[in-house]
Formats: structure tokens, C-alpha cells, sequence
């Protein structure tokens, strides 16, 4: 801490106290270089992006700040923070700290994000849909899916499943291509059946640190009953969570996102892809887990590992891949962002997808589906560019499609 | 302004309402509850109330369906006291007899005005808002959308809904018990850690309250779930499709070229 | 006194009888033919004579004519209907589900100790006692109840009963309340209404109307579109006004408008009673929704199981393409 430090004014107070690492520094370190506002994707639509957030609160105007449309604007891409020289934790402390402060004095965010956090609180997920159809989307499904909520059983791999895996019709393919690649693969795997909630990271992205609080009391007690040797995700977000947040408040667990799960069995899948895919895919760098913890090449393992597949990369590709616009509760703010003149970014990606000829755009996040299939119809690329899940590509060359049964 | 608001909890719709066994009354065993939707409006319009021309807010509802976090939450919207009235039934009482221990309680409050949501979906016979007004003596009005607290203190003006948006404007000597429907905004909404926090600190009163045996001139012979009647011929395939299909209907009835 | 009559509550609406009478009516004279009795309407309010002559399906039209009874102030109301009753001893006592009748049946229940029932959809009668069948629980549940005593009050869910041709006797009473009716403590002042200006959507032939399914309010933007391409108006239900995402004027359902256009579009509307009320005559309805269980898909012509935001695009490109 400098001297400066010493003299923090009593209102910023509450941002010396955002989650630090101890090599992330506060806003007081700021030198103003607007590295942070130039790399923002939406930094040109908001009203105080991160620089002149900064600056605004650092002189007497954090109020004005607070009651900006553009507080809700970030969607938590995390490339500002990546690239800040100072290493000022931006995305996951000023933004959630700021957006908490606002509703504490009773602003009231965006009535559609509201509607999502209340969804959270009743019904464990942002969807408002029943917590008893959360194993919807095993019906019928062939393969067995061990429900640990009702009997408990060892496992090698504890699934949390996730909320649009769960109930979104369109993410509902990649989930059960997923059940039954894990199967394929020989692993003992188990689900929480009904009594899974959301992890709660876009919750804590959006300031709403009471609601996370109370997420991971629940999913502490829940998963210190299970017994497993790693839990598995599909989102990206609830892996960061789980792997840097949980820990703070005691909840340490081994976790893996697919991608580097799928890429530690690369030989047992090279064995099993025995049906060509014949494509040019496109991957997209997800926010989550490409950019924060530099995964950049176990997906491109795991399609490289598809005989067929012919690799191409699109301009901003790893470390600056563009956001599908997802992310930090991003999914609930279209609108909010739209109205406040931000592009869709989506669409610039499917467009740097068609640029260098792909006929798949691979994704490896739960929001990134529908959002890129979206803004693939929008941009007039429906029929030319498929979007699809590492996990659809992979279980076609599994020959694990969806199948009739009896 | 001393306001009191009455909160019922009812069974959240997002699952279906299950009948016991006798099929003469529902089986809430399985269900969640959330706030009545119109008691959440009735408890805004406290807090609005409040805000603009000072008081306080009590807070009076059953112990019953996880009533706790209902009334936190009043708490952190800024509602003054929270009390609850101990009930161990499996069901909730009907208007009649809830009435009759709802006024126990808010007799003892004194207030000005006394709020409660217009309905509730869970009522068959009759409605809380003007029987508790009855058992407490007090002038009713019902289906108000908005209040406002007149300057000489002893009365309120208050717009009853009607049909095609018009608002019936009416005057109110207080004290008073209004049935309301909405308020000058939606519900607030309140960080969850605030709640959290009240949850420590906020205390509930509890105020012992009889609640009357059931007595009603209806006999129910049976319960049920309707029969699920769909008139709609369902359209099924992708929305290009779907969008031919209804273009055409709606060409073929004349309602576009 | 008591009888087999069956009572009703007539309202006006605006100087003219609200719709609601004829649902009213006919529900009355159904349920008189089993009771064997006479179909009584009261219509309180000043001028009722000039509107009586819409009430020819009744066999008796007793109006309650006073200053007081000018706007609805609810005490002066209750007084002359709990006078009338307790003179004719009707059967029972049919109310509509409307702003007025759901202040007026519970209290009037509660003066006259008599049973008050919500959300009627089927009244009978057998061994001497009503069948009542009501719903509840945002209609999920329905309830065959007996009825034994005398008045019953039953509050009519809207839409259940339809309106009849059948005459009655029309015989017009004007009704002498046996001592002047006091101002009570709450007190009709004015009507306000709406400002003009804004569409009259019981006037439009096309009506594209929104629910809790639109989820943002840019979204009202793809449904515009779609309204304009079908010549026709936006709408909403209930949520959507709550939100101020549109004026009240565009509000389909019980405090709203009532329309019957010759095409209504349900968009992420579920369908709660609430708002089925206000659009259920429509000439040809169809809904989209992606609940394939949520109630409009009773009341539809036609439906899709499928997200409004990809549907409503899809209809307007297709609409502009043809």
C-alpha cells in the first residue's frame, strides 16, 4: 500500500476492499494510460468507461458514476483487466464493487437483470424455471445418469451441470452429448439432480455479493456431502468462480472446465473419433477460461483431435478473442446495452468467423451458442456458418448423436 | 403516516398445486411460497408513503410457508416493525378466519392506514382486504392503484382501477384499510446482502393472535385440475416456417394481403 | 321474504351498461330456470331509466336511483344493495368480477352473513342447494362446491357465462330506499380518464400483444415491426404496463382494454384469467409461447411452442415478403 493509500477519501473506501489478490492493485494506482477503455469492447458506448470511471470517482464524482447506464454495460470480458499495467483489478473488483455500492443506496439496475437475480434467489437459476426440470434434459436419454441428490455414491467426476446446459432447449444437445461422451470415455460421473443451483459468478460479476454469498453457503453444504475426485463444467463462468472465489470463503475443490478434462484423454479420444467431421472450424477463445487462465490450446487439441477438421483462426484469436457479449450477466442486459448504443459484439465475431471461411464456429461456453446463432441469422450467415459446441463435434466423431429410443 | 401492511404467502404457480388425497382441500407439503403478488404492492406503497411524508411501516403476517424471508425483506425495502402471528396449520386460513386474527394484531398497532393486496389467488371465499377492514371498523375501498396523503393529515386520496386504463379518483377519511392492486412503481428491489444483514440484526416480533376454527356455508365436494383442454392446432417447425404457415392463415382470413 | 329469484348486480360503464350485464344476464336466467324463480336486475346509479331497456333479458329491473349513487362510492352502494336483498331474499346474488364487484360482493357478503364465492365458472342446482363450480390458484385448480344457504353471492369469472337472447318480463320498479343514504367515509370525486391521443386498440383490426415473454423493453422494437407490417396496434398485458414499458391505454385484460379485433397476436403472454378477459372474443387468436402448457394455448386458434423474439422477425419478414 503507498501513502497514498493512507488518505483514501471515506467514500471510496468501500473499493479499497474489492477481492485482491496480493499482485492486484486498487483504483488508487491508477495512471490514467487508458489502456483499459481502448481494449473495452463496449468502451465506446458507455458513458464512463473504466478509465473515466476511475477518474470520475477518484475526484468527487463517484455518484454521478453510480447512476450511469453504463455501470451495467460491462460484461465481465476481463480484457482491460489482462492488459492493465498496473494490474488494477477491474473486472472483478471495481465493477462488482461499484455496481454493489449503487444498489445499496438504492439505485435500481436494469428491471430485466433484477429479474434474474430474483430467479437466482428463489429457484437456484437466472431462467425463472422450476428447480424440480432441472434433469430435463436427460429424458430418454440412453446412457444412465447417476443422480447423487438421491443416492449418494462415490464418483471420479462430479458434474455440475449449469443452468442454460440445463434448461435452454438449444444447449440441451451439447448436455446430453456430453453425458454420453463421459460415458463413452469410461468415466464414473454423477449429477445433483434437482438440487443444483447456479454457482453464481454473474451474480457476483453484477455486484449482487450477498446473493453469491448465499450461493456458495448452499453449494458448500451440497458438495462437502458428495464424495469425488474432480468436478467437471461445461461454463466457464462457474469454473472461475469455483476455482478463485469459492476458496476465499473456504469452499476449495478440485475443478476442470471440459476443455482441459477432454484434453488430459486426448489419445482415448484419438482412438474413439473414428468418424470424420469434414469442416473448416473457426474455435472462439471463450472469455472465462481462454483469456484469464491463458486455455488456449487444449480446445484446439481436442479438435484437432477430430479427424476431418481443418483448423483455421480467426483475427483476435486467444488472448484477444472477442466476447460473444455473454458474460457477467450479459445474457440479461441486451436491451440495456443496445439502448445505450452498444453494438452487438456477437455479430463482429460471426463475421471474422465467415472472413476466414469457416463453416463452424466452435464454442466452448453455454452462452456462446445461442448468442453467436443469433447474430449469424441477424448478419445473414444462417446456412453459410454453423455454430456448434466442441462437445457436439466431438460426440459426431464419437458417432454419439442423438439416437431413437425405444 | 402509521402504516400497517398485512403480507400473505401463497403458493408459487411455477409448480403445479397438488390436491391431497380427500380431494377436498389442496396438499402444500411439496410446494414453495413466495410473497402475494398484491401484498408486495401493498408494502411499496407503504414504503413510498413513508418516504414522502414520513411514519412508519409495520409489517403483520401468518408463520406460515417461510414467511422469514418475506419479511426480511420488507425490512431492508425499509418497513419499521415485522410481526408474526403463530400458526401451525397445514393450510392457511380462509379470508374469514384470517380476517379475524389479522385485526387482533393491528387493533394494538393503531394505525392510519392498514394496506392489504386487493386478492390473493389462493382465496375462494370471499377476500382478506374488506372483511379485515370490517373486523377493524374502518372504511374500505378496493382495487386502488395508487394513494396519496391529503395536506390536512385526516384523509387520503386514492385512484381505484377501472377498465380501459380510467382511474376513479376518491377521497378517503382516515383511518382507513385499502385493498391494493398496484402502486406508483413495481417493487423495489433490494441487494440480497442487505437482506442478509437485516437477518442478523431485524427482529420479529411475534403476537400471539387466534385464529377462529374454519366455519363456512360452502361444502367443497371435490377439488381438481382442470382438464388440460387445448383449443390451439400447434404449428411446429423452425420460425421461418412457422412464420409461412401463420402468414398464410392470416392471409387466408383476410387479416393481411 | 325469501324466494328462488336470482339477482343481479348491474353496472355501467361510461353512461352505457358495462358489457359485463350480459354475462350477467345470462348466466341469471339459466340458473332461474332450475330455481324456478325471477330474474331480478339492479342497476344502482343515477339515469338508470334510460339504460334499463338493456336489461330486457331480466324479468324485473329495480333502479336505485340517487345523487350518491352518481360515481361508485362504495358504502351508499352497499346500503341500498343490502336494503334490496334483504326485502327480496333472492336465491342468489350474481356479481361481476370487476373493480366495483369485487369491493361490493365481500362486503355485502359479510352485512348479510352470507356465503361469497370467487371465480363462478358453472352454478346448478340439485337437492335443493346450488353446484357451484369455481377456479382458483390462477386458474390451476377448480372446485365443485354446495351451496346451501341463502343468498348466495357468487362472483362470476369473467367469461365463463355468455350473454342470452331470451326476453324477460322487463317489468321497470323504481326502488324506495326506506331512509335518505349518507355520504360514507370514502367518497367518489371524477373519473379520470385516459389521454387521448394515444390508439384506441378496441378500435384497431390487428392486435399484437406482449407479455413477461418480450423480457427486455428493446425487445418492443421486433413487435412494432410486426404490428406495423400487420397494419395493426401494440399491446400488453398487466406486467408490462407495471413496468411503464407502455402507457395503460395499451393494456389488454381486466383493468385494461377489452377487445375483440379480427386478429389478436399473443406473444410471450401465458395467459393468466386475468388477461384472457380482455381477449378472449377475438376473431382469430394466435399465441406464442415457449411454455407448451401455459393457458393460451386454450383460448388460441392457432399456437407455436417457440420463443417470440425468433418468431415475430420471422412473421414480419414473411408478411413484407408475400
Amino acid at each position: 500500500m503507498t501513502a497514498a493509500h493512507a488518505r483514501v477519501k471515506p467514500e471510496l473506501e468501500f473499493l479499497m476492499q474489492v477481492p485482491l489478490s496480493p499482485d492486484r492493485k486498487t483504483i488508487l494506482d491508477c495512471m490514467q494510460c487508458g489502456m483499459c477503455s481502448g481494449s473495452c469492447p463496449l468502451g465506446d458506448a458507455m458513458e464512463y468507461p473504466p478509465r473515466q470511471m476511475i477518474l470520475e470517482a477518484r475526484s468527487g464524482g463517484l455518484e454521478a458514476v453510480l447512476r450511469s447506464p453504463s455501470l451495467w454495460m460491462c460484461i465481465g470480458c476481463a480484457t482491460c483487466s489482462r492488459r492493465c499495467p498496473r494490474g488494477i483489478e477491474l473486472t472483478d473488483g471495481m465493477w462488482p464493487a461499484m455496481r454493489d455500492k449503487a444498489m445499496q443506496d438504492g439505485i435500481q439496475p436494469p428491471a430485466e437483470l433484477q429479474e434474474a437475480f430474483q430467479n437466482v434467489f428463489k429457484y437456484g437459476n437466472s431462467l425463472g424455471q422450476s428447480p424440480r426440470k432441472r434433469l430435463a434434459w436427460a429424458e430418454n436419454l440412453e446412457v444412465p445418469v447417476r443422480d447423487l441428490s438421491k443416492e449418494q455414491a462415490p464418483v471420479e467426476v462430479l458434474w455440475l451441470v449449469g443452468d442454460y446446459p440445463s434448461y435452454y432447449a438449444r444447449n440441451r444437445t451439447v448436455t446430453r452429448a456430453f453425458a454420453r461422451i463421459l460415458t463413452a470415455l469410461g468415466v464414473r460421473w454423477g449429477v445433483l439432480g434437482n438440487k443444483e443451483r447456479t454457482i453464481g459468478d454473474c451474480d457476483r460479476l453484477f455486484g449482487e455479493e450477498g446473493l453469491f454469498e448465499s450461493l456458495v453457503e448452499y453449494n458448500r453444504a451440497l458438495l462437502d456431502q458428495q464424495q469425488f475426485e474432480k468436478i467437471v463444467l461445461l461454463d466457464p463462468h462457474s469454473y472461475r468462480a469455483l476455482e478463485r472465489f469459492y476458496p476465499r470463503f473456504g469452499a476449495k475443490y478440485p475443478v476442470e472446465h471440459y476443455m482441459t478434462f477432454l484434453a488430459a484423454r486426448i489419445e482415448q479420444i484419438k482412438a474413439l473419433a473414428v468418424k470424420p467431421v469434414q469442416a473448416t472450424v473457426a474455435y472462439h477463445d471463450n472469455c472465462c477460461v481462454g483469456r484469464r487462465y491463458d486455455c488456449f490450446d487444449p480446445p484446439r487439441a481436442v479438435l484437432a483431435a477430430i479427424p476431418g477438421v481443418n483448423l483455421v483462426e480467426m483475427e483476435h484469436n486467444r488472448q484477444d478473442a472477442l466476447c460473444c457479449g455473454g458474460g457477467g450477466g450479459g445474457m440479461w442486459l441486451d436491451a440495456h446495452i443496445a439502448a445505450h448504443g452498444g453494438t452487438r459484439l456477437a455479430e463482429r465475431r460471426v463475421r471474422e468467423a465467415a472472413a476466414v471461411a469457416a463453416d463452424v464456429l466452435a464454442v466452448s461456453c453455454p452462452f456462446e451458442l445461442s448468442r453467436f446463432e443469433d447474430a449469424a441469422k441477424v448478419a445473414g450467415l444462417e446456412g453459410s456458418l454453423k455454430v456448434r459446441d466442441l462437445i457436439e463435434l466431438l460426440a459426431e466423431s464419437l458417432d454419439l448423436g442423438e439416437k431413437e429410443t425405444v | 403516516m402509521k402504516i400497517a401492511v398485512v403480507v400473505r404467502q401463497v403458493p408459487d404457480l411455477i409448480e403445479p398445486v397438488e390436491i391431497a388425497a380427500s380431494e377436498k382441500t389442496v396438499d402444500l407439503g411439496m410446494a414453495t411460497f413466495r410473497a402475494n403478488e398484491a401484498d408486495d404492492f401493498a408494502l411499496e406503497q407503504a414504503i413510498l408513503l413513508k418516504e414522502k411524508s414520513g411514519g412508519s411501516v409495520a409489517v403483520v403476517a401468518l408463520d406460515f410457508g417461510d414467511v422469514q424471508n418475506t419479511l426480511y425483506t420488507a425490512a431492508a425495502k425499509g418497513a419499521d416493525r415485522l410481526i408474526t402471528i403463530p400458526y401451525d396449520a397445514d393450510l392457511p386460513p380462509a379470508p374469514k378466519e384470517a380476517a379475524a386474527a389479522y385485526a387482533q394484531v393491528i387493533r394494538g398497532l393503531a394505525p392510519e392506514l392498514v394496506l392489504v393486496g386487493s386478492y390473493a389467488h389462493d382465496e375462494l371465499e370471499s377476500t382478506l382486504a374488506p372483511l379485515l377492514a370490517r373486523e377493524l371498523g374502518l372504511p374500505f375501498v378496493g382495487v386502488v392503484r395508487g394513494v396519496r396523503p391529503a395536506a390536512d393529515g385526516g384523509t387520503a386520496v386514492v385512484f381505484k382501477e377501472f377498465p380501459a386504463a380510467a382511474l376513479a379518483k376518491m377521497t378517503v377519511k382516515l383511518p382507513a384499510l385499502l385493498g391494493i392492486l398496484g402502486a406508483d412503481q413495481p417493487p423495489r428491489y433490494v441487494p440480497v446482502s442487505r437482506i442478509r444483514a437485516l437477518m442478523k440484526t431485524a427482529k420479529i416480533e411475534e403476537q400471539e393472535a387466534a385464529v377462529p376454527d374454519a366455519s363456512s356455508a360452502v361444502t367443497v365436494r371435490r377439488l381438481y385440475h382442470p382438464a388440460a383442454g387445448q383449443r390451439a392446432e400447434i404449428l411446429e417447425g423452425p420460425p421461418a416456417d412457422v412464420a409461412a404457415k401463420i402468414a398464410g392463415i392470416l392471409k387466408e382470413k383476410g387479416v393481411c394481403k | 321474504m325469501s324466494s328462488q329469484d336470482v339477482l343481479i348486480v348491474a353496472e355501467t360503464s361510461r353512461g352505457q351498461l358495462a358489457d359485463v350485464c350480459g354475462e350477467l344476464l345470462g348466466a341469471a336466467r339459466a340458473l332461474a330456470a332450475l330455481t324456478g324463480g325471477k330474474v331480478v336486475a339492479v342497476l344502482p346509479g343515477a339515469d338508470g331509466s334510460v339504460l334499463a331497456g338493456g336489461l330486457a333479458a331480466a324479468d324485473r329491473i329495480l333502479l336505485a336511483d340517487a345523487p350518491l349513487l352518481g360515481g361508485f362510492s362504495p358504502e351508499p352502494y352497499v346500503a341500498v344493495l343490502e336494503n334490496i336483498i334483504r326485502a327480496e331474499g333472492p336465491r342468489a346474488v350474481l356479481v361481476a368480477s370487476t373493480s366495483v364487484g369485487l369491493d361490493l360482493a365481500p362486503m355485502l357478503g359479510a352485512k348479510l352473513a352470507a356465503p361469497v364465492v370467487n371465480g363462478c365458472r358453472a352454478v346448478s342446482v340439485a337437492d335443493g342447494a346450488l353446484q357451484v363450480t369455481a377456479s382458483f390458484y390462477g386458474g390451476k385448480l377448480l372446485a365443485d362446491l354446495t351451496v346451501t344457504a341463502a343468498p348466495a353471492i357468487l362472483l362470476l369469472a369473467p367469461g365463463a357465462f355468455r350473454p342470452t337472447p331470451e326476453k324477460g318480463a322487463a317489468a321497470v320498479e323504481t326502488w324506495q330506499m326506506p331512509s335518505p343514504l349518507a355520504a360514507g367515509a370514502v367518497v367518489f370525486e371524477e373519473m379520470i380518464l385516459p389521454e387521448g391521443g394515444d390508439v384506441d386498440l378496441t378500435q384497431q383490426e390487428v392486435v399484437v400483444a406482449v407479455g413477461r415473454g418480450i423480457q427486455q423493453q428493446d425487445n418492443l422494437e421486433v413487435v412494432e415491426e410486426l404490428a406495423a407490417a400487420l397494419g395493426g396496434a401494440v399491446a400488453a398485458s398487466r406486467p408490462i404496463i407495471d413496468q411503464g414499458w407502455l402507457p395503460a391505454t395499451r393494456q389488454v385484460g381486466k383493468s385494461g382494454m377489452t377487445v375483440k379485433p379480427k386478429c389478436f397476436l399473443a406473444l410471450g403472454i401465458s395467459g393468466a384469467p386475468e388477461h384472457v378477459e380482455g381477449m378472449k372474443d377475438s376473431g382469430l387468436i394466435i399465441a406464442v409461447n415457449t411454455d407448451p402448457a401455459a393457458p393460451i394455448f386454450e383460448v388460441a386458434h392457432y399456437g407455436v411452442v417457440a420463443d417470440l423474439l425468433e418468431v415475430a422477425p420471422a412473421l414480419t419478414q414473411a408478411i413484407k415478403g408475400a
